[in-house]
């Protein structure tokens, strides 16, 4: 199945970055090297939490080249559903663990003749891989990182300190913001701009790129969505003829896979489509939270993307 | 004016479309023959951009129709270009200096298209952004796959390719990296029979 051909890992190292982040290592358990895989490029990590297992998306942030470790750095998310919280608390050195394949979603273009990239707090996470890509190939980039505070702003110094000329901080406690007007008016013809942050960090970025008028095809975005907790809910899947009770910390998509069947998936964060699942039959309402079904799609009641949304109400029958 | 419609054909072949005034930091019109009259249209549309704009024509068999038109239209930068290849300099000097935003508009034959879609896409512009619109002739720039020369203005079908003097057939495969219809010898098997030359689409 697309995306889902597994690697047995072990985690090398852990290392706490800050009072929210901390960055995981992970090697084959044989020994063995871990494919390459492009600047951009996510893997899944699968979190056997009890008798709960979540399947949580993380951007790799290590070389591409370097095929002896992946990391992944995991925001705590103390609202959130668990997974990071497992992570943070369960995960210790040592441990065998199961993570996908690596996929890229958030690739660079490499036809752009420059690439700008604005990271939020963690979304600073595939920039790293894809500067360590583009430096081998003396790349013309350039990053602009915006954080809380200044304790926030991991990776900072440690980027500071090997491009000062290509990474420019911000600091939203000292009133430092984006100055995204010159910035976008100053680039040359040919620059492709990546975003990865927070949603309305996205929105506001590609809001003015778009006025500026910036074509679509070079800008660029990746917002990974966490499925949020919500009411339990029951579906049926109608070629499987199987009826699965969602929890209330868990996705459509997990009690679809915890029910044996097969569902295919890349990034279970709403993004890649890949989950696409046509509803047969509904009565209720459904909680649409993905980037990947147009306005109309989601009000026509006839499409859901499991990984991240649900239902509420008396009946939910879907073709799967 | 209305331009001609193309038949539908096989996916390599480009489609065109019709100018539209996009927002953007700067304008680059490039056209040749009648497609100043397109450019005329999009400025009468939208006075407040044509300041903006970077106008480089070549007038081809048009000559001086349309020159005073354009002029009255006071465009930032007027280019009069005797023929494309005389302009190639000046287009890539504009692209040079531009900065993201610009927003690129062609219009004319095919070959005009073509090969400044090319020097637009190999400074960083993305192919699918960059406007279209075809005027004038339907004459192709034609790639001989044979001896890779480039027939200019190519109306009848077969031609003589000028380089090595096969007998082309005129294919809809075009190649945007060469900017140019592929054109195959239509006499490989049967030296000789060739069938009467007709103008395209007539």
């Amino acid at each position: 199945m697309i995306g889902s051909t597994k690697i047995n890992v072990i985690v090398s190292q852990i290392k706490v970055l800050n009072d929210l982040v901390t960055c995981f290592e992970f090697k084959r358990t044989n020994g063995g090297l871990l494919p390459t895989f492009s600047g951009g490029a996510h893997t899944i990590v699968e979190m056997q939490d009890g008798s709960v297992l979540r399947l949580n998306p993380y951007s790799i942030m290590s070389d591409p080249f370097d095929q002896a470790r992946y990391t992944i750095s995991v925001r705590r998310d103390d609202q959130g559903r668990g997974g990071s919280l497992f992570m943070h608390t369960k995960v210790k050195v040592g441990d065998e663990m199961v993570i996908s394949y690596p996929v890229n979603l958030f690739s660079l273009d490499l036809r752009a003749r420059k690439h700008l990239f604005i990271a939020g707090g963690i979304g600073i996470t595939p920039f790293l891989a894809q500067i360590k890509q583009l430096e081998r190939s003396n790349g013309y980039w350039e990053l602009h990182y915006s954080t809380r505070r200044p304790s926030l702003g991991t990776f900072v110094d440690e980027l500071l300190k090997k491009y000062p000329h290509k990474v420019s901080p911000y600091y939203d406690e000292c009133d430092q913001r984006i100055e995204l007007t010159s910035l976008l008016s100053g680039q040359p013809l040919g620059t492709h701009i990546y975003i990865c942050g927070p949603k309305g960090m996205i929105d506001w970025v590609r809001q003015e790129a778009t006025d500026f008028g910036w074509p679509d095809e070079a800008i660029h975005f990746e917002e990974f969505l966490a499925p949020l907790p919500g009411k339990p809910f029951q579906a049926k899947l109608e070629i499987s003829d199987k009826v699965i009770n969602v929890g209330e910390l868990q996705s459509l998509l997990e009690a679809v896979e915890l029910a044996g069947v097969e569902a295919p998936y890349l990034c279970r964060g709403g993004a890649c489509g890949q989950c696409e699942t046509s509803v047969i039959e509904y009565d209720g309402k459904f909680i649409h939270r993905d980037h990947w079904l147009t306005d109309d799609e989601k009000t026509s009641g006839l499409k859901i993307m499991p990984c991240v949304s649900r239902f509420e109400g008396k009946k939910l029958v879907l073709d799967r | 004016m209305v331009g001609f419609k193309f038949p539908e054909s096989i996916k390599s072949r480009p489609v065109y479309g019709t100018l539209s005034v996009k927002s953007g930091v700067d304008h680059l019109m490039i056209a040749d023959g009648e497609g100043a009259e397109a450019i005329i249209r999009l400025a009468k549309l939208n006075k407040n951009f044509i300041e903006k704009s970077h106008i480089i024509y070549i007038p081809k068999h048009t000559k001086s129709i349309f020159v005073d038109q354009l002029k009255e239209l006071m465009p930032g930068q007027l280019y009069l270009g005797p023929s494309y290849p005389a302009s190639v300099s000046r287009i890539r000097q504009a692209l040079n200096n531009a900065k993201m935003g610009l927003q690129v508009y062609l219009a004319g034959t095919e070959g005009l298209i073509g090969q400044a879609q090319n020097e637009c896409m190999s400074s960083g512009v993305p192919h699918t952004a960059i406007q279209t619109e075809h005027c004038g002739s339907v004459a192709r720039r034609m790639q001989c796959v044979h001896c890779k020369g480039i027939t200019e203005d190519v109306i009848m079908d077969p031609f003589i390719c000028i380089h090595c003097g096969l007998n082309l057939f005129i294919r809809d495969h075009y190649s945007r990296r060469l900017a140019a219809f592929q054109g195959v010898c239509i006499d490989a098997e049967d030296p000789g029979n060739v069938p009467d030359a007709v103008e395209l689409y007539k």
